[in-house]
């Protein structure tokens, strides 16, 4: 009887195995594969694509050794810390304490034309970022009618272009969640604190941001995350280029797997990847049982 | 009808009384804070000019510029189905198929765990978010290469169960929290009844969080139907790949030349996702899903 009980029991989480074979096939193993992959020599094509061989940690002394992987990482860490952690973050925090005080059919459109740049599909946002940052594009056309030069923006200062792209098309998920969180903040507070004669960048600074700083911590883990993994936007403004001056992480590792064909390299920075996304991911964990 | 619909109605009372709050408040500051918004949205406006307007201009080119002779020459050019039906009906294929896999495996998933106390829930659900932390862009190569040894590459069920997986921890973390927000009493009524858990789900729970589901679906769709990156990776012959990979092989062919057939084509793509947003952000309220998502 109590067996019964207990097969009953472990029965009842059957319908959880269809979902935990999907993530075991295709996101577990690949991550293990990942790690195993970067020890050896695989290759796209040729002999060391069908019997890859151990090298060890070959792959990671060339990393180390390689000239374009520090330059990779910086360009990273630029590309997240520029366009995340300071452009979409602050400006969607920006965005959302303005529209607790516009009209609110001016917070309703701005809204919408936030939301627009994210909701399309990455590959269009991607043309129109080319488009607007091109020699002949509506940069240029802006800063020309200003009487300023333009410049060929994707090729003088492709980290920028892209940088400004991202928090255009990113911006609207901090928004999201700081229009979310101010809401959320009670008005009496901050009366009392206008009542007291506080001006408001210190009821901005005492108040408010105490009052939402998990949803920043939150905000800043997603969004750093997030634009970890951005690859069309930049592959599809610079491809990387010119000579490798934008070439984030994900980007370098698709040229070196696919275009250079040594699936062991990039699966490598690949790895690299994938453990600071696990690091970020462990933090944002900790992060939300601490708020319970 | 129950707490999942009758949130977005608190959240929108609430709302109502933010605002009263700050018209009562700050009634000096809103001429600055309606201008700085306005600067900033003609900002983020700006880049997606180009793309209406060219798709109008039959001569585009990087250029904004309103068209001298409006035509819709530059849709009726793409509207081919070599160039964008069969590639939007791949698209339509590949994200209908993702959403559909994800919401039903989403929905067995959550069930248990919302229902049954075991001491496995917890640690399950801590480290499926943890999954909706992994860089899918980093994956791709190993899954590349996975797919390679399965003999799965160009295969169109393989990479909407692929895309099914990427998607499922955040479906199961959203569903799981419409789902508690699902009376439990209900069921037990239905339990009586002699119906079984299975039963009790599809004929009490299901109805009850539609719009939860609605939302979920709709979340998986839009970010399967932009997706870029995975089917440019894994779908390797033209027949198969949908319209975001075909745009961009459009745009490496014709793209230095056909500036406004580029903008039609981005634009008819994007349609169908602008459409599904409003759906959501009107029925539910954007900061609803959000909630959904991002509540612990």
């Amino acid at each position: 009887m109590v067996e019964r009980k207990t097969v009953r029991r472990q029965l009842r989480l059957l319908p959880v195995v269809p979902s935990v074979l999907l993530i075991l096939l295709f996101l577990a193993a690949p991550v293990l594969w990942s790690f195993h992959a970067s020890f050896t020599n695989a290759a796209l094509t040729g002999r060391s694509a069908r019997n890859p061989a151990w090298i060890g940690v070959e792959n990671y002394e060339r990393l180390l050794g390689d000239s374009a992987f520090p330059v990779s990482v910086v360009l990273t860490i630029v590309f997240v810390v520029a366009s995340a952690v300071v452009g979409q973050n602050l400006l969607g925090l920006l965005i959302a304490g303005l529209m607790t005080r516009a009209r609110k059919p001016v917070s309703a459109v701005v809204g919408t034309a936030v939301v627009a740049a994210w909701v399309l599909p990455e590959i269009v946002a991607a043309f129109a970022a080319y488009a607007y940052f091109s020699k002949d594009g509506t940069l240029n056309q802006l800063l020309g009618g200003a009487g300023v030069a333009g410049a060929d923006w994707l090729y003088a200062y492709p980290m920028m272009a892209v940088v400004l792209a991202n928090i255009w098309r990113g911006t609207a998920f901090s928004m999201l969640v700081y229009r979310a969180a101010l809401a959320d903040v009670p008005q009496d507070i901050s009366e009392a604190a206008l009542m007291d004669g506080a001006a408001g960048w210190q009821r901005l600074v005492f108040i408010t941001l105490p009052l939402i700083r998990s949803s920043i911590a939150t905000n800043l883990m997603l969004v750093t995350l997030q634009t970890l993994a951005v690859f069309t936007l930049i592959w599809v403004m610079t491809a990387g280029g010119p000579s490798n001056a934008s070439t984030t992480l994900p980007v370098l590792a698709y040229q070196e797997a696919f275009k250079f064909g040594d699936i062991g390299y990039g699966t490598a920075i690949a790895s690299v990847l994938i453990v600071l996304g696990l690091v970020f991911g462990i933090a944002y964990v900790r992060l939300l049982k601490d708020k319970r | 009808m129950t707490t999942a619909s009758r949130r977005p109605l608190d959240e929108a009372s609430r709302r109502a009384r933010h605002g009263d709050a700050t018209s009562a408040g700050g009634r000096r500051a809103r001429g600055p804070a309606d201008a700085a918004l306005l600067l900033i949205g003609a900002c983020f406006l700006l880049p997606l000019l180009w793309l209406v307007f060219g798709s109008l201009d039959a001569e585009a080119g990087y250029e904004t510029r309103l068209p001298a002779s409006p035509s819709l020459t530059n849709y009726s050019a793409v509207l081919t189905p070599e160039l964008l039906l069969g590639p939007l009906w791949n698209s339509l294929l590949l994200s209908g198929g993702t959403a559909t896999a994800t919401v039903a495996a989403a929905v067995l998933a959550a069930y248990p765990l919302s229902r049954f106390q075991s001491r496995f829930n917890r640690p399950f659900m801590y480290s499926i978010l943890c999954g909706t932390c992994l860089p899918i862009t980093a994956i791709m190569v190993p899954v590349y290469g996975l797919f390679v040894q399965l003999r799965l590459l160009d295969s169109l069920p393989a990479t909407v169960l692929f895309m099914a997986a990427t998607a499922l921890p955040m479906a199961i973390w959203m569903t799981k929290n419409f789902m508690d927000a699902v009376p439990v009493s209900l069921e037990e009524a239905a339990w009586v009844d002699g119906a079984s858990g299975l039963t009790a789900l599809r004929a009490v729970v299901l109805p009850l969080m539609r719009q939860g589901l609605g939302v979920v679906f709709i979340f998986v769709f839009i970010q399967t139907w932009g997706n870029f990156f995975v089917p440019f990776i894994l779908l390797l012959s033209p027949s198969k790949q949908p319209a975001s990979v075909s745009i961009f092989s459009f745009f490496g062919q014709h793209g230095a030349i056909a500036y406004g057939q580029l903008a039609a084509f981005s634009i008819l793509y994007s349609v169908p996702v602008l459409v599904l947003y409003v759906l959501v952000a009107r029925g539910a309220g954007g900061s609803f899903a959000l909630s959904g998502a991002v509540k612990g």
